[in-house]
C-alpha cells in the first residue's frame, strides 16, 4: 500500500467513524435525515463566508458552514414546533430552500466564487493527499484534512463518552429527562451542533452524499446486528472503516469514484445484515417463524 | 368540595394551563397531605395528565405556581419522581430493563459522572421490588405491556424520591400486575412517601386511594376518598356524558350492594 492510498483510506475511516457515531444517535431519535439536511444546508454558508472574506481559507469556510448548519436545525425545529409542520416535511422544506439559496448565490457570483456545487455534493477524497500541511520550516505533517477530521473525531469521542447518559436518556424519554432536570433542548442542539461540525469538516473531502451515506448506513446496519447501544456504536464505526477500505480498493479496481464505491459497499453491508443477521435477519426470522409454527 | 391541608407535600395554586390558547386546566387550586395515596380521576380530556406534567414543569403555565415540600421544583427535583405514560416512549429502543431502571439514578449523578456499580446495584434492587429481577438483561421490546410498566415503575423507585407522580400506571396491565403494583404503592405510602396516580377506573378507585382529586378542566373536588367519591360530585365531574353516566350509576349500584364482603385490610 503506498502512502497516498493510506491517507485516503485513513481519511475515509476517520470521517466514517465521526459520521457513524452521530448517526447512531440520529437514528435513535428518528432524525436520520437531519444529517442529509445539514450537509446540504451548509452550502449558502460556505458561499457567504467566501464572499465576505474573499478567501478560501479553511477556518472562515468552516465557520460560515457551521453557522448555517445550526441555523438549519433551528429552522427545522421552529417549523415543527411553532408552525406545527410534520417533522419530515419541515426537514425537507428547510434544507432544499437553503441549498437552493446556495446554488443561486454561486450562479450569481459565478465569476467571483471559486466553488461549484459538484464539489460540495461529491467531494473528492482522492485529492486528500495533495493538500498537505507544511510547517514554516517545510516539515510535512501529512494532509490537512486528516488533522481537521482527526480533531473533530477527538471532540466527538469526548462529547459522547462524557455525556453518554444525557444523550441516551433524552433520546429515549425526553419527558423523564426533563423531569429529573436534564434539558432536552440543550442536548438536542449540542447533538445537532456536533452533526453540523462533522458534516462541515467532512464534506470538503468526501462530499455531502458520502456524509449522508455514512451517517445512516453503518448505524442502520448495526441496528440489525445487536440491541445494545454501546455495541451499536462500536459495530457501526467498524463497518464504516471497513467500507472506507473496501470502497477504496473497489474504486481502484473499477477506476471509478471513491466516494461512490464507499457508498456502494455501505449498501452491500446493509443488504448482507438484512439477510443474514442472527437476530433481525430475513433468514433467522423465517427460521423462528417456522419453529414457532411447528411447535 | 375542596379540602386543603396544613403543611402540604404538594401545593398547586391558581393553576391555568392551555394548549394553543385552548385552556385545558382552569384555575386549579389544591393541596395534598403527606403519606397518602392520591388518585386523579376524571373523564378523557379532563386534563389529568396535563396536571401532572404541569406539576413536573413540563408545560408552560399560563398562571399560578406549584410548590413541592414548600419549595419550587428546581430546588427539590431529586425528591420528586415522574412516571410518564407507557406509550410515550419507543419500546424498540436499544435498552435492557436494567438500562431503563438505571436511568432513575441519572438525576443524582450530575453532569459528568457515569453510572457505575452503585447505580447498577440500586437499579437491581428497584427491579427486585417490582419482581422484574429475572428480566434485568431482557431487551425492553421483548417485554409484555405489564412488564414494561413495571420497568417504568422500577426506574422511579431507583430514584428513591419522596413524592411520586404516575401517569396511568394501570393502563394496559393485567389484573395480577395491577394488584402487584397497588401493593407496592401501598408499601411506599406506608414508608412515608406520597404517591399521586392518574387513574380512570372508578370502581377500583375507591379501594385504591385514600385521597381523590376529581378533575374536569376545573377542579371539582379534592379530599379524602369517602367524602369525594359521592354520586353528586361524580355526576358533576362526568357531566352529561352518557357512557360515563351509566358507569357512575353502575358504581352507585355497587355501593348499595357491595361485591366484596370485607374491605381490603388497609386502604
Amino acid at each position: 500500500m503506498n502512502i497516498d492510498a493510506f491517507w485516503i483510506i485513513f481519511t475515509g475511516s476517520l470521517v466514517a467513524i465521526c459520521c457513524s457515531l452521530l448517526g447512531c444517535f440520529l437514528i435513535l431519535r428518528r432524525m436520520a435525515m437531519v444529517g442529509d439536511a445539514i450537509s446540504h444546508a451548509v452550502l449558502p454558508g460556505i458561499v457567504l463566508a467566501f464572499l465576505f472574506s474573499g478567501s478560501r481559507e479553511v477556518w472562515t469556510m468552516l465557520l460560515g458552514a457551521a453557522a448555517l448548519g445550526v441555523a438549519c436545525t433551528f429552522l427545522i425545529e421552529f417549523f415543527h414546533k411553532k408552525a406545527l409542520v410534520q417533522a419530515d416535511a419541515s426537514i425537507g422544506v428547510t434544507f432544499t430552500w437553503l441549498f437552493a439559496l446556495g446554488i443561486i448565490l454561486i450562479s450569481v457570483y459565478a465569476g467571483k466564487v471559486d466553488l461549484d456545487q459538484d464539489c460540495v455534493l461529491y467531494g473528492e477524497i482522492a485529492y486528500v493527499p495533495l493538500d498537505l500541511w507544511l510547517t514554516e520550516t517545510g516539515m510535512n505533517l501529512g494532509p490537512r484534512t486528516v488533522w481537521i477530521i482527526g480533531g473533530v473525531l477527538l471532540i466527538l469521542l469526548l462529547f459522547i463518552s462524557l455525556f453518554y447518559k444525557q444523550l441516551y436518556l433524552t433520546s429515549f424519554d425526553p419527558a423523564f429527562a426533563a423531569a429529573i432536570g436534564i434539558s432536552t433542548t440543550l442536548w438536542y442542539y449540542l447533538l445537532m451542533g456536533a452533526v453540523s461540525l462533522t458534516t462541515v469538516a467532512a464534506f470538503e473531502s468526501v462530499g455531502a452524499i458520502l456524509v449522508v451515506a455514512l451517517m445512516v448506513g453503518p448505524p442502520a446496519t448495526a441496528y440489525l446486528l445487536t440491541d445494545n447501544l454501546k455495541k451499536i456504536l462500536v459495530i457501526s464505526s467498524l463497518l464504516g472503516v471497513i467500507a472506507s477500505a473496501a470502497g477504496f480498493y473497489l474504486a481502484l479496481w473499477l477506476n471509478g469514484s471513491v466516494a461512490g464505491a464507499i457508498s456502494a459497499v455501505i449498501g452491500l453491508q446493509f443488504l448482507l445484515a438484512f439477510v443474514f443477521s442472527p437476530t433481525h435477519g430475513l433468514i433467522s426470522r423465517r427460521r423462528i417463524r417456522t419453529a414457532v409454527a411447528r411447535a | 368540595m375542596i379540602q386543603h391541608v396544613e403543611d402540604p407535600v404538594l401545593e398547586v395554586h391558581d393553576l391555568t394551563v392551555s394548549y394553543q390558547r385552548k385552556p385545558v386546566l382552569w384555575d386549579v387550586d389544591l393541596t395534598l397531605p403527606k403519606q397518602s395515596l392520591v388518585g386523579i380521576i376524571g373523564p378523557n380530556g379532563a386534563g389529568k395528565s396535563t396536571l401532572i406534567k404541569a406539576i413536573m414543569g413540563l408545560l408552560p403555565l399560563n398562571s399560578g405556581y406549584v410548590e413541592l415540600f414548600g419549595k419550587p421544583l428546581d430546588e427539590i427535583r431529586k425528591r420528586v419522581s415522574y412516571v410518564p405514560q407507557r406509550e410515550s416512549v419507543d419500546w424498540d429502543f436499544p435498552a435492557s430493563a436494567l438500562d431503563v431502571a438505571m436511568m432513575g439514578t441519572y438525576g443524582q449523578l450530575g453532569l459528568f459522572k457515569r453510572p457505575g456499580a452503585k447505580q447498577r446495584q440500586l437499579a437491581m434492587e428497584a427491579l427486585e421490588k417490582v419482581g422484574m429481577q429475572d428480566f434485568a438483561n431482557r431487551q425492553i421490546s421483548q417485554l409484555s405491556g405489564g412488564q414494561q410498566q413495571r420497568v417504568f415503575l422500577s426506574r422511579a423507585l431507583a430514584q428513591d424520591a419522596d413524592l411520586y407522580l404516575m401517569d396511568e400506571p394501570f393502563a394496559g396491565v393485567d389484573i395480577a400486575t395491577e394488584t402487584a403494583i397497588i401493593g407496592l404503592l401501598r408499601q411506599m405510602r406506608d414508608a412515608g412517601k406520597t404517591v399521586v396516580v392518574v387513574h380512570h377506573d372508578l370502581q377500583s378507585a375507591q379501594d385504591y386511594f385514600d385521597w381523590i382529586i376529581l378533575l374536569n378542566m376545573r377542579l371539582v373536588a379534592s379530599g379524602p376518598t369517602e367524602e369525594t367519591l359521592t354520586p353528586a360530585l361524580l355526576e358533576k365531574t362526568y357531566g352529561g356524558r352518557l357512557t360515563e353516566l351509566s358507569r357512575v350509576s353502575d358504581l352507585l349500584h355497587k355501593q348499595n350492594f357491595p361485591i366484596r364482603e370485607t374491605k381490603p385490610t388497609r386502604k
